[in-house]
């Protein structure tokens, strides 16, 4: 017998992984996107699949460019996970080089050029989707309205590849999402509360039956995913809690103070990409604080500048950009805000000796 | 009783089932006894035998070299055939001074010390003093010295003798038998440590995943009004001594001190019932219980096993192994050390054998951390492993050091837990280590320097009298001249 000693304990190890984390995390958005499929048909689901297939594509070229070995890379599922989520905040009928292009910015450069899983210090899917925003903002905002697959006037399987190749003019396809459609009317003179009226209601923006972007449209699927991460513990509820938090109450508030031009906090809270933010992007474990507090702190950045830049910026959703920025102060929050040491003061000097009086 | 919270910490697999129902049986005496001098922490003990000698049970073989070590004892009578280097239950596989006793078979005992009237008559200095002479070290595996324990309420004003029983371990059930079977012994040598320490309450904090102890514990303590007997949650890492503290007194220790210096002080189950044997009948420590177990041993057994005997005889008294294990460890799963070979012997901080396998331990090379922070979240310091751990491994060893490594307590928590399989406590005690070195060799450079200096100015100071002495005496001598001359000159 051999008994090794190059370790030291603990021996045993709880029956978890990263892979497992990862998997997790594609079934709770499994519900959503089955939904998103159904909903926006064929040419989505080619969207959706070409969009993992280039990331998992990529990831495969750098680590063939870098000389290692790719099988391991891959298996973690984090590419397959960027490229999930990165469809998710796309046009659900986004032609074959938009998810290319993000699959390089997000794979790439957003991950590989740092040093790979781990490293980077943005969120690879939203950087592809801010990159690809600011790029190509006519076809990043081409949002359809509902077409269920087999509906009257859904594409059909050959049509829906004209869609994917980039064939088919999506101009008199298009239609507006709700943040999109209140921006400009705002910026036409018409108040808030009154382009409000014409949004889809509730209801419908509850369960997904609105133009929007691929993954977000059902607020109830997004939620139950994360829920479902919640439950699993894979994520805990301060970021979630802290983002979707200060929206409403900043929504709520600035809409008491005036409705034409700020709008409600339940829309803001099931508008956009406000549940598929703060459940499945902000939480994204490389690019967002370790410590429960410092957490806190990043949920609340998050929410006040989506918020800020949906309210006063050009842009009619704020969450891909409110998560970029609040990115790149992580690692200060992790260095000023840390849990205490066990027997020390805040600052780090021995606790004052106390005794039971 | 209202019990506190400690912070993090975690749920393992605990296992205990392999050996709980299993009671404690003696091991059959081996034909050798292999009995290292530095069994204890402190300085290893001065032989006072030689090769050849015939010993008693019980009679000492080896003495203490200064305040924090402690002494050797036969565990059996026979003859000492070697004193020399052999294997060390370490993970380095180094040798070590080592008294080997070949037994009589006879077991015959040694004169003993007479066995206190009454214990609680004496003073407390008297107690520790026995405990010191009986060779008796912490049983729960850190095997610290317990008379210099027991010496604590002369330097401290002591509130709480906390009896340890909560054997957070994974595996580990000595300590659950030994308070099922000798509860009475336990609470016996309880009362009598915190006679010596002075301290007016007893403590016993039990795991609540050990019922039975629970109930057998509270029956012997129930005479005794100052003793209570708690079950606390089951949490690793709870019987770590300042967060069962915290738990019970809801006190923090504040670093660098000891529990002693908020009026706490902790002790093993198993370390009272060795306090109970050494003061009522005089007899020293010579054997423990451990619990054999893993999936890797055919029939797992708590064992009262003499100290000296070989792991192989232990492991061959419980069946043998089961195929080939992955790891052989000595104590619990999570903070004991794994042992090189089955050719070591069992000393007094042997808590456990264990032989486990390949799917117990789950060792799995370590992937790229993803920042998931469940280290951070579970660390019962509230320290941040993974920026310890990548100071660390970029030797950045000051930065680790201001993050706070030499507060980790190394109880495993954030490896078992860790999705991507990275051995953070592997990096914490080496760091540990390397900065301890680091610092030994600052203090001797400190040391060297102020000697150096010292040296220097009492050169300079001598030399500087003889400037002085030399020119007093070139004055005296022009002084005594002068006149000289002027005599000459008249």
């Amino acid at each position: 017998m051999i008994l090794s000693t190059d370790k030291s304990g603990p021996f045993g190890h709880a029956p978890n992984s990263v892979q497992k984390t990862m998997t997790l995390v594609l079934v709770a958005l499994l519900p959503a996107t089955l939904f998103n499929i159904w909903l926006f048909g064929w040419p989505a689901l080619f969207m959706f699949l070409f969009s993992i297939a280039s990331c998992v594509g990529i990831e495969a070229l750098c680590m063939w460019g870098q000389g290692k070995p790719i099988q391991p890379v891959i298996a973690d599922g984090s590419a397959v996970l960027t490229g999930w989520l990165m469809a998710m905040s796309l046009p659900p009928w986004a032609p074959w080089w938009i998810p290319l292009i993000g699959a390089i910015c997000a794979i790439w450069l957003a991950k590989h050029l740092y040093g790979g899983l781990g490293q980077n210090v943005f969120n690879p899917a939203m950087i592809a989707r801010v990159a690809l925003l600011v790029s190509f903002p006519v076809q990043m905002t081409l949002f359809v309205a509902p077409k269920p697959l087999f509906s009257d006037g859904a594409p059909g399987f050959a049509e829906s590849l004209s869609i994917f190749f980039g064939l088919v003019d999506m101009d008199t396809l298009s239609s507006a999402s709700a943040m999109g459609f209140i921006k400009t009317e705002l910026s036409r003179g018409i108040t808030v509360s009154a382009s409000m009226a014409q949004t889809p209601n509730l209801m419908d923006t509850l369960f997904g039956f609105h133009p929007g972007s691929f993954g977000e449209t059902s607020q109830v699927l997004v939620l139950a995913g994360g829920l479902f991460l919640l439950a699993r513990r894979v994520i805990s509820w301060h970021i979630p809690v802290a983002v979707l938090g200060t929206i409403l109450v900043l929504g709520t508030l600035f809409n008491a103070i005036n409705p034409d031009r700020f709008a409600s906090g339940l829309f803001h809270l099931t508008a956009g990409a406000s549940m598929l933010g703060a459940f499945f992007i902000a939480t994204d474990y490389v690019t967002s604080p370790v410590s429960k507090q410092g957490q806190i702190v990043f949920g609340i950045g998050v929410g006040f500048l989506t918020w800020v830049i949906r309210t006063f910026a050009g842009y009619p959703e704020g969450m891909a950009f409110a998560v970029l920025l609040m990115n790149s102060v992580t690692p200060i929050i992790d260095s000023k805000i840390r849990p205490r040491t066990f027997g020390r003061t805040r600052k780090g000097e021995p606790l004052e000796m106390t005794r039971k009086p | 009783m209202k019990l506190f919270a400690i912070r993090g910490g975690i749920h393992p697999d605990y296992r205990k089932e392999l050996s709980a129902e299993r009671p404690i049986v003696a091991l059959p005496m081996p034909g050798r006894l292999y009995l290292p001098l530095q069994q204890h922490a402190g300085a290893a003990a001065l032989p006072l035998v030689e090769v050849g000698d015939l010993v008693k049970k019980g009679q000492i073989l080896a003495r203490p070299q200064g305040v924090i070590s402690a002494p050797v004892h036969a565990p059996t009578s026979g003859r000492i055939v070697d004193i020399a280097e052999y294997s060390a239950p370490h993970p380095s596989g180094l040798s070590q001074p080592t008294i080997v006793l070949e037994p009589d078979g006879k077991d015959e005992w040694a004169s003993l010390p007479a066995p206190l009237a009454d214990p609680f008559a004496v003073p407390g200095k008297e107690i520790s003093d026995r405990v010191g002479a009986a060779g008796i070290v912490g049983l729960g595996g850190a095997a610290f010295p317990s008379a210099v324990k027991l010496t604590l309420g002369t330097r401290n004003k002591l509130e709480t003798l906390l009896l340890n029983g909560a054997e957070c371990e994974p595996y580990l059930t000595c300590d659950d038998r030994v308070m099922r079977e000798y509860a009475d012994e336990v609470i016996d040598g309880a009362r009598i440590m915190a006679h010596a320490l002075g301290t007016p309450k007893i403590v016993v904090a039990i795991e609540q995943n050990k019922p039975a102890a629970v109930d057998k514990m509270t029956q012997a303590a129930k005479a005794f009004p100052n003793v209570e007997v708690v079950s606390v949650p089951v949490q690793y890492p709870m019987g770590s001594e300042k967060h069962l503290t915290q738990a019970i007194t809801g006190l923090e220790t504040p670093a660098r001190k000891l529990t002693a210096d908020i009026g706490v002080v902790v002790h093993n189950v198993a370390t009272a019932r060795a306090v109970h044997h050494a003061i009522r009948f005089g007899r020293p420590l010579l054997s423990r219980v451990i619990a054999v177990s893993g999936a890797g041993i055919a029939q797992p057994k708590n064992i009262d096993v003499p100290l000296g005997a070989l792991v192989s005889e232990v492991v061959a008294f419980c069946g043998g192994l089961v195929g080939s294990p992955k790891r052989l460890v000595s104590g619990g799963p999570m903070m004991g050390q794994p042992l090189p070979s089955l050719d070591v012997p069992v000393v007094k901080g042997t808590s456990g054998i264990l032989a486990l396998t390949e799917a117990e331990v789950n060792e799995r090379p370590s992937s790229p951390c993803i920042r998931c922070g469940t280290c951070v979240t579970i660390c019962p310091c509230g320290l941040v492993p993974v920026e310890m751990a990548s100071f660390i491994r970029k030797e950045k060893l000051e930065e680790a050091a201001k993050s706070g490594v030499m507060d980790c307590v190394s109880c495993g928590s954030c490896s078992y837990i860790c999705p991507s399989h990275i051995p953070l406590v592997h990096y914490f005690n080496y760091a540990k280590g390397r900065l301890n070195a680091l610092d030994r060799e600052k203090r001797k450079n400190d040391q060297t320097k102020t000697l150096a200096e010292a040296r220097n100015a009492r050169l300079e100071k001598l030399a500087e009298a003889k400037r002085v002495a030399a020119a007093a005496a070139a004055a005296r001598k022009a002084q005594s001249e002068t006149p000289a001359e002027g005599k000459a000159s008249t």
